[in-house]
């Protein structure tokens, strides 16, 4: 009864944790949905968001504003600065290659991953801020059944329950709004997509909004976790094997791709570790998202690529 | 004679049929040193088909890119339905009624037959995102409306067996079919094809044929119309302009420009 206590709580801590990769990977299938391109800018979106939304919140509280009044206009404030951002990234570096190619793109967004992760520090700061959005405390459960209980962090729950929701609406907004169907139809095919009259740039702005706003949501958990920190853009890493596992085109396959990372890994680390000295946490995703690409490179739930030839 | 003109005729820019609808005018394109098109004038009268025809690299897709504006031309102006431009642009062409399919067939791959071509409402959707995304009421109601527009579309060019097939896996013959009908779902009032015939056996041809002219008596669509198959021309247009090397060397009637001495020289090859 020990054993399966232990691993219980094992699992429903990986999975939760897993369920915050997919929260990061989420921003970038959305990206990769819309307009065919690999967004390496997604971990520097989630440091400004957090760093947008931590610092006017500080400042006030320090100014004795009420903390509710305060975590509204500070979400509200990262909301604009992330809209801002999407604009800017529109205007400036996607705008001017419409109908180049995908590798032409992603390259785009590298260049503009320096500029927001240098511009986001210039601006608000280069520090560890701490960010308490929600209890970090835990809880015990069926600590009649367990000696000591299964232990379950109420942030990772606050997570799931965020992710759950937002993978919900996401959902419905790509499969049955007009909208939502000009994104899938601007991803496959630019002309196309212009000859029949969608506004390829408000699409793309679009697209950069939503996904600036699920870093910002992120953000919210991430930063409460570990703090806001540029390590935090390194969460862009750990999203690289969810997506090759779920499959970088379905929303769905995200989630899915984050529950198995983080139950995987947690896992590995208790039964496996100890055999082989441990520290497999740091790479056991990526030797699963290799198996996953052995086998099926489209990911479990990526659309299958058809080239006639 | 009516003195005054109806303003709203005016508005719109609304053309008569048999009126000139679209003309281009000294229109000069070139890529860095390489000229595509070079000084080309015809016209585009409501109502008919018009043929651009030409060999291999004649500059024929690249004057239909200008007309709907993913090229702009360095000279020459386009007139549209009374407004005179030096260079269109995607959206407002496809707002102000032209529709166009491609050479290389340019469908959303991953996307049902039915998805491919509910992109070409777009322009006639009206309700707003949010009401979209909460996907009831007026936005509901509306998302039927053009439903069954398209399922009209579907059932006219005879695709009814395809609809949820994504069209990635289609044969050839019938992703020509669908973008054809994603264009027809824009209702537009010029039509343009690109090859709309490029690799079809006999059989294909006549029906993509036949379509074409039902589109052309039915919806009173103006259609431009770039093919290789001479047979095909000379029965669908009733106007056509022949390109070489990227300038105008005829424009009559299909039997005028047979004739043509120059169009001869130009298919036969004749050292220029």
């Amino acid at each position: 009864m020990v054993a399966f206590g232990q691993f219980a709580e094992v699992l429903i801590g990986g999975l939760l944790a897993g369920v915050l990769y997919s929260l990061v990977a989420l921003g970038f299938v959305l990206i990769f949905k819309a307009s065919g391109v690999f967004n390496f800018a997604q971990g520097a979106m989630v440091l400004l968001a957090g760093l947008a939304l931590v610092r006017p919140l500080d400042y006030m509280v320090a100014q004795g504003f009420p903390v509710w009044a305060a975590i509204v206009l500070g979400l509200a404030f990262a909301a604009v600065v992330m809209a801002a951002s999407a604009w800017l990234i529109e205007r400036f570096v996607l705008g001017p290659l419409v109908n180049q190619d995908g590798l032409t793109l992603f390259m785009s967004t590298i260049g503009a991953t320096f500029i927001i992760e240098g511009g986001a520090q210039m601006i608000f700061g280069s520090d560890v801020y701490p960010l308490r959005l929600f209890p970090t405390d835990a809880w015990f459960l069926f600590e009649n059944q367990f000696p000591g209980g299964i232990l379950v962090n109420k942030l990772d729950v606050w997570g799931g329950l965020i992710a759950g929701i937002l993978v919900a609406g996401l959902a419905v907004f790509f499969q049955k709004t007009k909208t939502g169907r000009a994104l899938r139809a601007v991803a496959d095919d630019h002309a196309a997509a212009q000859s029949v009259g969608i506004p390829i740039s408000w699409i793309w702005f679009v697209v950069w909004l939503v996904a600036g706003l699920v870093a910002l949501v992120a953000a919210t958990v991430w930063g409460t976790k570990l703090g806001v920190q540029f390590s935090i853009t390194f969460l862009a890493l750990k999203a690289l094997p969810v997506l090759i596992i779920g499959g970088f085109t379905s929303v769905p396959g995200a989630i899915v791709g984050g529950l198995i990372v983080g139950a995987g890994e947690k896992v590995a680390e208790v039964y496996l570790g100890p055999l082989i000295g441990g520290g497999i946490e740091y790479w056991f995703a990526y030797v699963l998202a290799l198996i996953v690409l052995l086998g099926r490179p489209q990911g479990l739930f990526g659309e299958r690529i058809i080239e006639r030839i | 004679m009516k003195a005054d003109v109806d303003p709203k005729a005016t508005m719109t820019g609304d053309v008569e049929p048999g009126q000139v609808m679209l003309s281009v005018e000294n229109v000069s394109l070139s890529f860095g040193g390489v000229k595509a098109i070079r000084g080309v004038s015809f016209d585009i009268r409501k109502g008919e088909i018009r043929a651009i025809i030409g060999p291999n690299g004649a500059g024929k897709t690249s004057m239909l890119n200008v007309i709907n504006g993913f090229y702009h031309p360095q000279e020459g102006v386009i007139t549209f339905k009374g407004r005179r431009r030096s260079a269109m642009r995607p959206y407002i062409a496809a707002s102000q009624g032209i529709a166009r399919t491609f050479q290389n067939v340019a469908l959303f791959k991953g996307m049902s037959t039915l998805d491919n071509i509910m992109t070409g409402r777009t322009l006639k959707m009206k309700r707003g995102l949010l009401s979209h995304a909460l996907h009831f009421g007026p936005a509901k109601s509306e998302e039927i409306r053009h439903r069954e527009a398209v399922e009209h579309i579907i059932d006219f060019l005879e695709i009814a067996h395809i609809r949820k097939a994504p069209v990635g896996k289609l044969p050839y013959g019938l992703q020509k079919r669908v973008e054809l009908g994603r264009a027809l779902a824009m209702e537009p009032e010029l039509l343009l094809l690109d090859e709309p015939m490029a690799g079809m056996n006999l059989e294909e041809k006549q029906d993509m044929s036949r379509f074409i002219l039902t589109v052309k008596d039915t919806f009173n669509t103006t259609i431009v119309i770039i093919e290789h198959d001479m047979g095909v021309v000379m029965d669908l247009s009733d106007r056509v302009v022949v390109l070489d090397y990227g300038q105008k060397i005829a424009d009559g009637t299909p039997a005028e420009v047979q004739s043509n001495q120059a169009v001869i020289d130009a298919y036969l090859g004749v050292a220029h």
